[in-house]
Order: structure tokens, then C-alpha cells, then sequence
């Protein structure tokens, strides 16, 4: 892989979340949690998809919303963010599986198949979380 | 197995947590002479043509990985809906899943809206999600399908781009095919003339190309509907293999013969009658 190819995108990156640094209270890297760190890891993403990947829905539906703003103005993508935030909400405790039918549907993923639900799927996953800590980790305790 | 530090549900899709681990362990592998083994690769001879019924697709059927022959009968021609088939070149999996997804897409969308769906809204979505994966899916598709706008030939390239032709070939050997659907082609062809157009181009791009050979498979697709002749010709050099290899009983000659006989004596009888009606 090219590294100096992406070194030269990284200053006008859009920050992503989970990139860097695990910083946990204090600020500091969070060490029992998150391990120790390494510069070269955190600097560049591994794959060449990862970043894109990661940010895919979420620039989508940017565009989808400034699109809808331009053609039916303002109301239109506040009233779809507003459900969408409701029918997000719907969903068990985070140790548990819940199904995001409304949410599926209010996006139309239930018309669709594409690699997320065949790949990878958190109902086959064969690791599980501690649910004291997940439910911390969610409610923003820890 | 309850571990604390996984503190979110792994999200679905891709999954890019061993790609450090991949490149380290190639580096590793007695430093660096030995590479991990290659994806079975398709390269291969694929090609279509715009008729005046419909539209012929043709693909050879050797799937090569690396150096060697792995798969001497590979169905190149996949089914994407009753009225579209799609030829793929490239890496066989990506080719093979690329082409399933597209094909449950469209099933999904012709129950909901009861139509049959049109070649182009099968390129768009191929289209959407090859660009989306930047090339690392290897797959070159040609697409050819007869709806209610006529019939139509695409190619779908592996970056995500597109082109509509009434003849084309795609593959490690299609210089060779296009040199002769160049030469040949016209538009408005009758079917069997186009059927043989195809042919030879296949078969021009199975002696010319090292990655193509074996048997050829050709597809017709009509408004009548779709014959798929697999093969539609044979290779000559096929081997002869028995599958057999049983020994017919009298191969081995029996020297002697000893009969021991087993006495058995009666010790209980019971009759239980059953009710056969």
C-alpha cells in the first residue's frame, strides 16, 4: 500500500471518530481498556477502504438531506431527521439484539441487501460484551 | 465468551481488523520469498453482441489460479432476472457475488413494484456499488438484457464505469475477441449469425490467450425468452478419464478354498402376526 499516497490526504481529512487516540477520563490514553498505543496505527487507517467505509452512511445521508433541503427546503429533512431519531431510539438494551425494523425501514434497508447484511452479522457475533459495561459505555458512565 | 473490553456491538459489513495482521504476516512468511496464495482469477474471454431479436452472450470456461487450471467447466454466464444475464471477468468470488447480490436486488424490487426490471436500473446499481468500493472488487462485467425498451449490452468496469455498445468483449483475452467482432459485426444481424459472430470471437480469444480455453458457453436472450447453451462447443482436447477403478472380480487368481460351516441350533421361535392390511 502507498503510504506517502494517503500521508499527503490526511490534512484535509475530515476528522473521523475512533481514529485516534483511545483518550479515556483525564484525557489520557486509556491503557486498560484500549491497550497500548502506536503512533503508525492510529496515524494512518490500514486498508484503503477503511475510512470511507467507516463514513460511508453517514456522508450519504449528507448528501441525501442537502439534496432534499435544496429542492423542498428546509422542512422536508428536519421532519425525516426527526423521525429518524425516533424510530432510533426503539431498540433493547445494548447487550441485547434488536432488530432497527422501523429505523430499516424508514431508510428503505428493507428492500435492499448489500454487503451489511451478509457479512459480519451482530446476530452471528461470536464475541459478547459484558452488559454492565455496555450499558455504562451507553448511557456515557465510563 | 464474555470479554469486557468490547464495549459496542461490531458493526455489519466489512470488517477491516486483520489487514495490519495480513501485511506483517506477509512479511514474515520466510522474508518475504513466499506470498499468500492468490484468488482464483477468471481471466478469461467474455464477449456480447446487440442482434435483432436480442443479444448473445458468450464466455469461455477456464477459472485459472495463478498458473494452474483450477476450474476447467466454470459457468461464466450468470443469471441476474429472467430477462438479463451478466458475463464475469476478474476475480471469480467478487465476480459470483457481485452478480448475486444484483440479482436479489432486482427479485426484491420486481415483487414489490410487479415489473420486470430494466437493464439500466441493473448497471446503475452495479455502477453505485463497484465505485463504492474503489476497484478492490475485481470484477468486469458485461451485461445484456431485452426489457420493454429494447435490448441492451453494457459494460460495467471494475472503478465503476460504464458504457452502452452494441458489441463488446471483456477479459484477459479480448483484444483477440475484438479483433474479430470488429471485423464482423453488423448492425441488425440475425441470430444465428450472430450466435456464430460470437463463437468466434470466443474462439479466437480461447487460441490467442493463455488465461482462456476449454469449452465455450453461449447465451441467447430474446423477448421470448433465454436459451442457455452450456457448452455450445467442446474443447478437442479433452481427457480420458475412466472414474472408474474398481477391478473386475477374477483379477486376483484364488489359490485355495476353504469352506468352514457354522452349526446353529434353534433355541427359541416366537411368531408375531402382522396386521397387513
Amino acid at each position: 500500500m502507498n503510504t506517502r499516497g494517503l500521508r499527503s490526504q490526511l490534512k484535509d481529512s475530515v476528522p473521523v471518530t475512533g481514529m485516534g487516540p483511545q483518550v479515556g477520563a483525564y484525557g489520557v490514553q486509556d491503557t486498560l481498556r484500549s491497550g497500548f498505543s502506536s503512533v503508525k496505527n492510529e496515524l494512518l487507517p490500514s486498508h484503503a477502504l477503511e475510512l470511507s467505509e467507516k463514513n460511508f452512511q453517514l456522508n450519504q445521508d449528507k448528501i441525501n438531506f442537502s439534496n432534499l433541503r435544496n429542492i423542498q427546503g428546509l422542512h422536508a429533512p428536519l421532519k425525516l431527521q426527526m423521525e429518524y431519531r425516533a424510530a432510533r431510539q426503539i431498540q433493547r438494551l445494548p447487550f441485547l439484539q434488536s432488530s432497527h425494523l422501523a429505523l430499516d425501514t424508514l431508510k428503505g434497508n428493507d428492500e435492499s441487501i448489500s454487503f451489511e447484511g451478509i457479512l459480519n452479522d451482530p446476530a452471528q457475533s461470536e464475541m459478547m460484551g459484558e452488559p454492565h459495561v455496555m450499558v455504562e459505555y451507553k448511557l456515557g458512565m465510563m | 465468551m464474555a470479554l469486557s473490553n468490547v464495549v459496542e456491538t461490531p458493526a455489519s459489513g466489512f470488517n477491516f481488523e486483520n489487514v495490519s495482521r495480513n501485511v506483517a504476516l506477509e512479511g514474515l512468511l520466510e522474508g518475504g520469498h513466499t506470498k499468500a496464495p492468490k484468488p482464483m482469477k477468471t481471466g478469461t474471454t467474455i464477449a456480447g453482441v446487440v442482434c435483432k431479436d436480442g443479444v448473445v452472450l458468450g464466455a469461455d470456461t477456464r477459472a485459472t489460479s495463478g498458473e494452474v487450471v483450477a476450474d476447467k467447466m466454470c459457468a461464466k454466464i450468470h443469471y441476474i432476472s429472467p430477462n438479463m444475464y451478466c458475463c464475469g471477468a476478474g476475480t471469480a468470488a467478487d465476480t459470483e457475488k457481485t452478480t448475486d447480490l444484483l440479482s436479489s436486488n432486482l427479485t426484491i424490487f420486481s415483487m414489490n413494484s410487479g415489473r420486470n426490471p430494466r437493464v439500466v436500473m441493473a448497471v446503475n446499481i452495479l455502477q453505485d456499488m463497484l465505485f463504492r468500493y474503489r476497484g478492490q472488487i475485481g470484477a468486469s462485467l458485461i451485461l445484456g438484457g431485452v426489457d420493454c425498451t429494447g435490448n441492451h449490452l453494457y459494460t460495467v468496469g471494475p472503478y465503476g464505469s460504464i458504457d452502452n455498445v452494441p458489441y463488446l468483449a471483456m477479459g484477459s483475452g479480448d483484444l483477440a475477441a475484438l479483433g474479430i467482432l470488429e471485423d464482423r459485426f453488423k448492425p441488425n444481424m440475425e441470430l444465428e449469425e450472430a450466435k456464430q459472430l460470437v463463437r468466434d470471437a470466443i474462439h479466437s480469444g480461447i487460441m490467442s490467450d493463455l488465461g482462456s480455453g476449454n469449452n465455450i458457453d453461449i447465451c441467447v436472450i430474446t423477448k421470448q425468452g433465454v436459451d442457455y447453451i452450456r457448452p455450445y462447443q467442446e474443447s478437442e482436447y479433452k481427457d480420458k478419464r475412466q472414474r472408474r477403478y474398481k477391478y473386475r472380480p477374477g483379477t486376483t487368481s484364488i489359490l485355495t478354498e476353504k469352506i468352514v460351516p457354522l452349526e446353529l441350533e434353534v433355541v427359541q421361535e416366537t411368531v408375531q402376526r402382522m396386521d397387513t392390511a
